[in-house]
């Protein structure tokens, strides 16, 4: 396999409801990841969109063929990734791997979604088309309500008290506004305090308001080349050096490993050993924060904390900048925002941005060279892992 | 390969209190709801078999915020039940305040019944859910 490179980026603000349509959303990153990468919209061989709601959202089905044909990609082979909320990162997993096989030297892939657009009771009805609509919707369940148990779950298996597990996690959330303020296109800009998380509205019990992300309009897309193109775009390019990608079934089906989420650890074990590196090598991670108690799941299903540790972690300042490893200091899902189409092309972006030493300033990490993006579908359902590596 | 017992057969006899699941013929393991092939080993030899319909609460949360046309159900209380051979299944739980759910719940022991959900513009049908309640 060829190496491949990352050449270039380009993201829309993450919002609440506007105006602009997927393809425009869309095709605003798409140009400026093809301008940034010193390209034509001509050169690009092949499209791959992530894009999960649009036929609910505005009625458009088979976007990515419409998103080719608008910037200009004409005719060009377009695939559209649905994964839930990890399927930007499918899309740029399989677009590395055609570009990796020799088949093509420079695609464009990232995702688009307006989540927020639809509104709540719609987008609550179909983000939880992504649990198992025969043996768990009749229930009632919901994405807030899958992460709710899960907090029950990991508060009774590793024996923490679940008001000490609510502060952690809500320190995680305080975390995550703190870099969202410092980030232009982050969706929600505000100071929240621990106290204010603990006081806020419960949705599902005993998840609270600022412990769920929004739901987010917004696009992210990556300009992808191999290494023998690439020298002649960049002089920083940022090699893809290890993919995963792994499945489970629907959540009580799971319960085998509950409150650990089995894909996780399997497609982030493909993406290390491929990558030839260990949980402690990553510098700065993008992960899966839908929900507070998601951040404490992940970072220890990517073998960053102990399993009941992260809370800890957290609060002594290991997963901040200065810590064992900076996490999402893009402000993550729950403050730069969840537009699920979109939402791992914007982790990619991140930590291009952190590798290449271009994050607004207060929240570049120093001198990071390897980073990862881990994103999450359904309640499990689909796991991604990317690694990145400064390529200079 | 014909599908053993499918979602339709499932619902039907939940639909009148009855559990059904699917017992591997390789490694004894009970599957539940039905799959193709047993969720534990693969095989697809299975029969089909009657649960007991009790078990013991693993989590729950109260949820407060309704999907597009549920929202006269809220609040209500979801839990996932170990059932007693093996397998976990979701369901409600009644005979509690939903606002007072708390972990004291989680240990505790249910017995199952159903309750239908009449299905809306996207669920292709009706369907029933296992509705548990303490065991007295």
């Amino acid at each position: 396999m060829r190496k491949v490179a990352v050449v270039g980026i380009g993201e829309t603000k993450f919002s609440g409801p506007q105006d602009k349509t997927e393809v425009e959303l869309f095709a605003e990153a798409a140009m400026d990841a093809i301008n940034g990468s010193n390209l034509k919209s001509k050169d690009i061989q092949a499209l791959y969109v992530g894009n999960v709601l649009g036929d609910f959202s505005e009625g458009q089905g088979m976007v990515q063929s419409f998103a080719a044909e608008n910037i200009g990609a004409f005719n060009v082979p377009a695939s559209r990734f649905e994964g839930a909320c990890a399927s930007a990162t499918m899309a740029i997993r399989d677009a590395f791997m055609w570009v990796a096989s020799g088949f093509y030297d420079i695609v464009l892939a990232g995702g688009v979604e307006r989540a927020a657009s639809m509104g709540t009771p719609l987008a609550t009805r179909t983000f939880a088309m992504f649990s198992d609509s025969r043996y768990e919707y009749p229930s009632g369940i919901t994405f807030p309500a899958v992460f709710a148990m899960l907090t029950h779950l990991y508060a009774k298996q590793y024996n923490i008290p679940l008001a000490k597990l609510k502060e952690q996690m809500a320190f995680t959330s305080v975390q995550a506004y703190k870099y969202g303020l410092l980030n232009p296109k982050a969706h929600l800009h505000k100071e929240v305090t621990v106290d204010m998380v603990l006081k806020g509205f419960t949705v599902c019990s005993p998840l609270q308001l600022h412990d769920c992300c929004p739901f987010s309009d917004g696009a992210a897309t990556i300009v992808l080349a191999s290494e023998e193109a690439a020298k002649k775009l960049t002089d920083k390019p940022v090699f893809i050096t290890g993919i995963g990608q792994a499945s489970s079934g629907p959540l009580s089906n799971q319960n085998d490993y509950l409150p650990r989420l089995r894909a996780r650890e399997l497609s982030s074990r493909q993406a290390y050993d491929m990558a030839g590196i260990k949980p402690d090598d990553v510098d700065v991670a993008e992960i899966h924060d839908c929900f507070s108690i998601a951040n404490l799941i992940a970072a220890e299903g990517l073998g960053f904390f102990e399993y009941g540790k992260s809370g800890e972690a957290w609060e002594k300042g290991e997963a901040d900048i200065g810590g064992k490893v900076a996490i999402n200091i893009s402000g993550g899902l729950k403050s730069k925002g969840h537009p699920i189409g979109a939402t791992g092309a914007g982790q990619v972006y991140e930590i291009v941005k952190q590798l290449r030493g271009e994050a607004d300033s207060g929240r570049q990490a120093p001198d990071p060279k390897i980073g990862l993006t881990d994103t999450l579908g359904g309640d499990g359902g689909t796991l991604c892992t990317l690694i990145l590596e400064r390529g200079w | 390969m014909e599908y053993k017992l499918t979602f339709k057969e499932f619902n039907n006899a939940l639909k009148k209190d009855k559990l059904l699941g699917l017992k591997c013929s390789q490694c004894s393991s009970i599957t539940v709801p039905p799959k193709m092939v047993c969720r534990q080993c693969a095989s697809p030899e299975l029969e089909v078999v009657e649960m007991i319909g009790k078990g013991t609460i693993k989590t729950f949360t109260t949820v407060n915020v309704a999907a597009e046309g549920r929202e006269a159900e809220v609040p209500y209380t979801i839990v996932m039940v170990e059932l007693e051979e093996g397998p976990w299944l979701m369901g409600n739980l009644i005979d509690i305040d939903p606002s007072k759910a708390t972990m004291e719940l989680i240990g505790r022991k249910v017995e199952m019944g159903h309750k239908v959900f009449p299905g809306d513009k996207y669920s292709a049908g009706d369907m029933a859910r296992p509705l548990f309640h303490f065991v007295s």
